[in-house]
């Protein structure tokens, strides 16, 4: 996939309560969550994001609790992918389940500055400063994740795997 | 090569003589776990796959513990679905309000995992469960619903971080001082991806309680599992509990590991987490002059008995402050009795402390203590991040018990020692 945007930059430990709030966790409605996104780390965020826009933020993205609501409110939000210098684990996994695009760059989070424009090539796992011109390279994820990401996400990953052993 | 504990367990579970960190590995689970906000998402997810059944009835459990009792019609409509869910799939192990605890206390107190075991679940402090010297670790509600539909995970095989408490413990320091002090040190993501293993004379000298409350909190350094090798005492506790054979593990001598720290615990005094993140550590004697309006002792970090016994300790024949709210909330209802039967639920609430029916509730700003804007919290929880008690314009303070209570009679966070 390719994605355009322009960046929003946040620091280091944006944690799940600031992705999503708790307060917001009696429901688990993709379109109520994503009016909440990043609320607590800018509460003027989605007022000011538009569809496709890129997060971009330092270390440990995505700390704290292991609600899959946070990829699901970013996701929802509108946001077309992070990018960051590493994300935290549960995170992690929650995004490649989920289906939200995850880039680890710590060159490409370092060179990008608030609004600047950025091309994503997903597959290519290549990061592009259009305002700049400068081109990163995201850490290649390992194969086995990659089959899960093009399968669709773990659910239809699993569902194949189960389809395949009980034939 | 020799290997850790953690490595130990992953290869059985893998059904491999050996595993190395790094590794992507497929781990048959002995257990998945849920509550009323993880497991909606993955009920739904588990419908998606096309399996009719959990892989395993007895080893599916799910807790509504976090916005229950039910704190709003949505928090309502939300465990509605979990127990139609658990009715439906006829699970074992599926813990109505009344017979219900905080996951990561009603768990092991209930025999439901053990020494040895591989367990996942949909929550982040379930790597409490390292504690029993098995191997446990959070994740999202798709993960769970495949390993609901499954029985198994795919997993990286972590490398481990050694910590190693030498010394004497100071007078009241328990398990909570120690993980506070050790994330610090380390920071919130100084054990990403890692296993922590926490070794040493004053581990085993740490209660089971207080060793449970230390692995709670290996999330917040990043980790993806802390766990203390089995010993005696982890062998009394889980003896006449343990609903499954179980299997005891240790590291061996030329194990691996990515690091090792050593500490003298006689250089560790009370601790206090500052706002906003729990590595923003500080010994109680440099915490200065900290005005609160809110006190929580509870949580899967610190609800469980030894705690609740702390707290008295401190509290009994005094009073909290006038402005001050004292919220005691026992883990589980096996506690809770327990503290009754002890007298320690009569000693809070003539201390004039509020004393609840076991919930998570206010540790994620979910019910039972929400802070306004301006207000500040000492808790014995485990997350301080902003608005995590309630207003983002609030501020969560984290300790142990000790401190807790003493600061609940002071008004300010004070220790013990101080009153």
């Amino acid at each position: 996939m390719i994605y355009k945007g322009n960046a929003w930059k946040f620091g280091r430990d944006i944690d799940t309560d600031a992705i999503i709030p708790a307060r917001y966790l009696k429901t688990s409605d993709p379109d109520e969550l994503g009016r909440h996104c990043m609320e607590d780390a800018d509460p003027e965020f989605m007022n000011k994001m538009k569809k496709g826009d890129i997060i971009v933020a330092d270390e440990n993205f995505g700390c704290g609790s292991s609600r899959e609501h946070a990829p699901i409110s970013i996701k929802a939000a509108g946001i077309s992918c992070v990018i960051a210098k590493s994300f935290a684990r549960i995170f992690y996994r929650n995004a490649i389940n989920t289906g939200l695009a995850i880039l680890e760059s710590a060159e490409a989070v370092d060179g990008i500055s608030a609004g600047d424009e950025i091309e994503v090539d997903t597959d290519k796992g290549e990061i592009k400063n259009l305002t700049t011109g400068a081109v990163y390279h995201a850490k290649p994820f390992p194969e086995f994740i990659s089959n899960i990401i093009k399968q669709g996400g773990l659910i239809s990953y699993v569902r194949e795997k189960m389809r395949s052993q009980a034939g | 090569m020799g290997m850790t504990i953690t490595e130990k367990i992953l290869a059985a579970h893998a059904q491999q003589s050996s595993v190395t960190p790094g590794d992507l590995i497929n781990v048959k689970l002995d257990l998945v776990l849920g509550n009323d906000i993880t497991a909606p998402i993955a009920i739904k997810e588990f419908r998606q796959i096309g399996v009719e059944k959990v892989f395993d009835k007895d080893r599916v459990v799910i807790v509504p513990d976090h916005f229950a009792p039910n704190k709003d019609i949505d928090s309502a409509e939300q465990c509605k679905m979990v127990r139609e869910f658990a009715y439906e799939q006829d699970l074992t192990n599926y813990f109505e309000v009344g017979r219900m605890g905080i996951e990561h206390a009603l768990l092991p107190e209930q025999g439901l995992v053990g020494p040895g075991d591989a367990v996942i679940g949909a929550d982040s402090h379930t790597c409490t469960y390292g504690a029993l010297g098995a191997f446990s670790t959070g994740v999202g509600s798709t993960d769970l619903a495949a390993a609901m539909a499954t029985g198994e995970t795919w997993l990286k095989v972590p490398s481990s971080i050694k910590f190693v408490f030498k010394g004497q413990l100071n007078p009241m320091v328990t398990g909570k001082d120690l993980i506070l002090y050790t994330i610090g040190k380390i920071g919130v993501d100084g054990a990403l991806y890692q296993a922590m293993e926490f070794t040493g004379e004053a581990i085993s000298a740490l209660s089971m309680d207080s060793r449970l409350s230390m692995c709670n909190m290996a999330i917040e350094a990043g980790g993806k599992s802390g766990i203390i090798a089995p010993d005696e005492k982890t062998l009394d506790y889980v003896e006449g509990r343990a609903i499954r054979a179980f299997t005891v593990y240790g590291s061996d001598a030329d194990a691996q590991y990515a690091q090792v720290f050593e500490w003298d615990v006689s250089d560790i005094e009370l601790q206090v987490a500052f706002p906003h993140l729990p590595s923003n550590t500080r010994g109680i004697s440099e915490a200065g002059d900290v005005i609160i309006d809110q006190v929580v002792i509870g949580s899967c970090t610190n609800g469980r008995l030894e705690d609740l016994r702390i707290a008295a300790q401190v509290l009994k024949g005094r009073e909290v402050d006038k402005r001050i709210r004292c919220i005691i909330i026992p883990a589980t209802q096996d506690i809770y009795r327990q503290a009754m039967k002890e007298g320690l639920l009569d000693i809070f609430v003539a201390a004039k402390a509020a004393v609840s029916t076991p919930t998570c509730g206010p540790c994620l700003g979910g019910h039972m203590g929400i802070l306004a804007k301006g207000e500040r919290a000492l808790a014995t929880t485990n997350r301080n991040f902003v608005g995590r008690m309630g207003h983002p314009g609030s501020e969560v303070y984290l300790s142990g018990p000790a401190v807790a209570a003493a600061s609940a009679v002071a008004g300010k966070i004070i220790s013990p020692d101080s009153l």
